[in-house]
């Protein structure tokens, strides 16, 4: 049929092959890593050469303190990014599907989302101290800003021509937000919650380090490696939290483009 | 199901508020439609159709003046009218068959039934094959095909197409001009078609209606009194062809002025609450 030619989605990013010259420079960095401290140019104390950082990780990927630590992390970060995002779809649907909701909330709302993330942290430890609940909040608020700023940035960029169809139509209020609103601010919200899943990522890592000594997490591992001194330990902690914040990139795109398929591939 | 309905017209005034000064944009429009009837409505751009079409769906609520469906006053909108709109206005989210059930999102159907229907009319706009296609995949004319599956799934009692052949190739379009008569016919429903194109109109048109701007008045009602369907080629058809014609010879064209784009981006629907 010809359907099956028109809606072959070959175009999309995931789709496309993995172009090898993209390792050129990290396999060169490597390379230059390995040769300055196995020549002994610089002070292995302070930059180790990559087979002390491959066997940290080795040794470390084998005790109950990585798995314990990945997963505390993990599921602080997923608690935090849910919470949060629900609000944030929640409130910047609200805010911008309201008259009132937009006027009452809108200004401080705003205002408020200039105050740098980490500068709530102070607050949010006085209030809830060094554990679970005051990172998850910390988190929370981390995903909740694009969500929110994306939802309504989605919701305002409905047309009034599509709001007529629906009334021509009969559509109820839930049929409105579910077979309108949403589904046609869903690219901006899709948007705000790829950058939160990025965002919350961060935050749970900045809230381990600065709200250390509280329980397991992969930044409360660097935080005790720097400590100890134990700078492969450090260098494979960085690595760690980048790849995951790599991977969750990687399914944000999958997903926003399977989500997105309706969108013309040529934009 | 669908029976036609009478729609009465009376002394509508229309005016819109353009930077504080009140724009006249319909000046005491007096039309009756019987039930079942087919009016054209044709006239220069600007000279108030598409509003015209608003008010009778119900789009617009402040005018002077009555419209009446089956001597009750039209409010708001129903599914007992049904439009295709200037622009196809489909849901780009959603596919070809979506689009179309968006129509039957409130009938009193079962969703076997609505399934039927829905390929049913995408067969009628010959779009087989393309249900699941979504809007970006389609040409302007597909589209506007898809709308008017869209507006005639509900089989209204009023059918209201506000210049919906524009976009198309003249085969296409002569294809859907033949397939409109017959779904009206079919149907017996009464349906106002706002058209750029006489022809069309007189094809089409029990009357036609010429409407001229500024503010938008109708200057004349041209009966057809021909059978159906309609000879173009014929001699007494291009004469009330030339008849409609003539009507616009006048109409100085120096005179035409852009149409305000309505669609603007930003918190400009908000509701009120
Ligand atoms: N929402 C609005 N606010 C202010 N003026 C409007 C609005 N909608 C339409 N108008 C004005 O009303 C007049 C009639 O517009 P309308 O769209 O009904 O014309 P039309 O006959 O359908 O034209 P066309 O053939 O180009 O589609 C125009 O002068 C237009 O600028
Ligand atoms: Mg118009």
């Amino acid at each position: 049929m010809t359907t099956s030619t028109i809606s072959s989605d070959a175009s999309l990013p995931q789709l496309r092959r993995f172009d090898w010259r993209g390792l050129v420079l990290p396999a060169g960095f490597l390379l230059v890593w390995a040769l300055v401290t196995a020549l002994g140019w610089v002070n292995t104390k302070l930059i180790p050469p990559p087979q002390a950082v491959l066997s940290t990780a080795v040794s470390f990927i084998g005790k109950a303190q990585f798995f314990n630590g990945l997963g505390a992390s993990l599921w602080r970060d997923l608690a935090g990014f849910a919470i949060g995002s629900l609000a944030g779809v929640v409130f910047g649907a609200l805010l911008g599907v309201s008259r009132w909701a937009g006027r009452i909330v809108g200004p401080t709302f705003h205002t408020l989302k200039h105050i740098a993330l980490f500068a709530w942290l102070p607050l949010i430890s006085t209030w809830l101290g060094q554990g679970d609940a005051a990172k998850v909040l910390f988190i929370g608020l981390s995903a909740f800003y694009p969500v929110a700023l994306g939802a309504l940035e989605g919701v305002h960029g409905i047309a009034r021509s599509q709001l007529e169809v629906a009334r021509v139509y009969g559509f109820g209020r839930v049929q409105l937000l579910f077979k309108l609103i949403l589904p046609g601010a869903s690219p901006q919200i899709l948007a705000g919650l790829h950058l939160a899943l990025i965002y919350a990522w961060l935050a749970t890592i900045g809230a381990e380090y600065l709200l250390a000594k509280s329980g397991p997490g992969i930044g409360d591992a660097v935080i005790q490696g720097k400590a100890a001194f134990d700078v492969p330990l450090v260098i494979f902690g960085m690595l760690l939290i980048g790849l995951v914040g790599a991977l969750f990139n990687q399914i944000a795109n999958r997903i926003e483009a399977r989500l997105l398929r309706w969108r013309d591939a040529r934009h | 199901m669908a029976h036609a309905g009478t729609l009465e017209i009376k002394n509508l005034n229309k005016q819109y508020t353009v930077k504080g000064e009140p724009l006249p944009v319909l000046e005491n429009i007096s039309l009756s439609i019987k039930p079942g009837e087919f009016v054209s409505i044709v006239g220069s751009s600007g000279c108030g159709k598409s509003t015209l079409l608003r008010l009778v769906i119900g789009l617009e609520q402040e005018y002077q003046g009555e419209i009446l469906l089956d001597g009750k006053r039209i409010v708001g909108t129903s599914l007992d009218r049904g439009i295709v709109f200037q622009e196809h206005r489909l849901f780009p989210w959603l596919t070809v068959e979506q689009n179309v059930g968006v129509g039957l999102l409130n009938a009193d159907l079962s969703p076997a039934q609505k399934k039927k229907t829905v390929d049913e009319h995408i067969a009628l706009v010959g779009l087989k094959g393309f249900e699941t296609a979504y809007p970006y995949q389609l040409s302007g004319g597909m589209s506007q095909r898809v709308a008017i599956a869209r507006a005639l799934v509900n089989r209204p009692e009023v059918l209201l197409l506000d210049e919906p052949f524009g976009a198309l190739d003249a085969l296409t379009r002569s294809h859907l001009q033949q397939e409109l008569q017959r779904i009206w016919e079919a149907e017996g429903i009464t349906a106002i078609l706002v058209t750029h194109d006489v022809e069309e109109a007189v094809y089409l048109g029990d009357r036609v209606v010429v409407m001229q701007p500024r503010p938008g008045r109708i200057k004349r009602i041209v009966d057809v009194p021909l059978p159906r369907s309609r000879d173009r080629g014929s001699y007494a058809f291009s004469q009330i062809k030339d008849d409609v014609l003539s009507e616009f010879s006048d109409t100085p064209h120096s005179d035409v002025k852009l149409v305000t784009p309505q669609e603007s981006l930003g918190a400009n629907w908000q509701f009120a609450w």
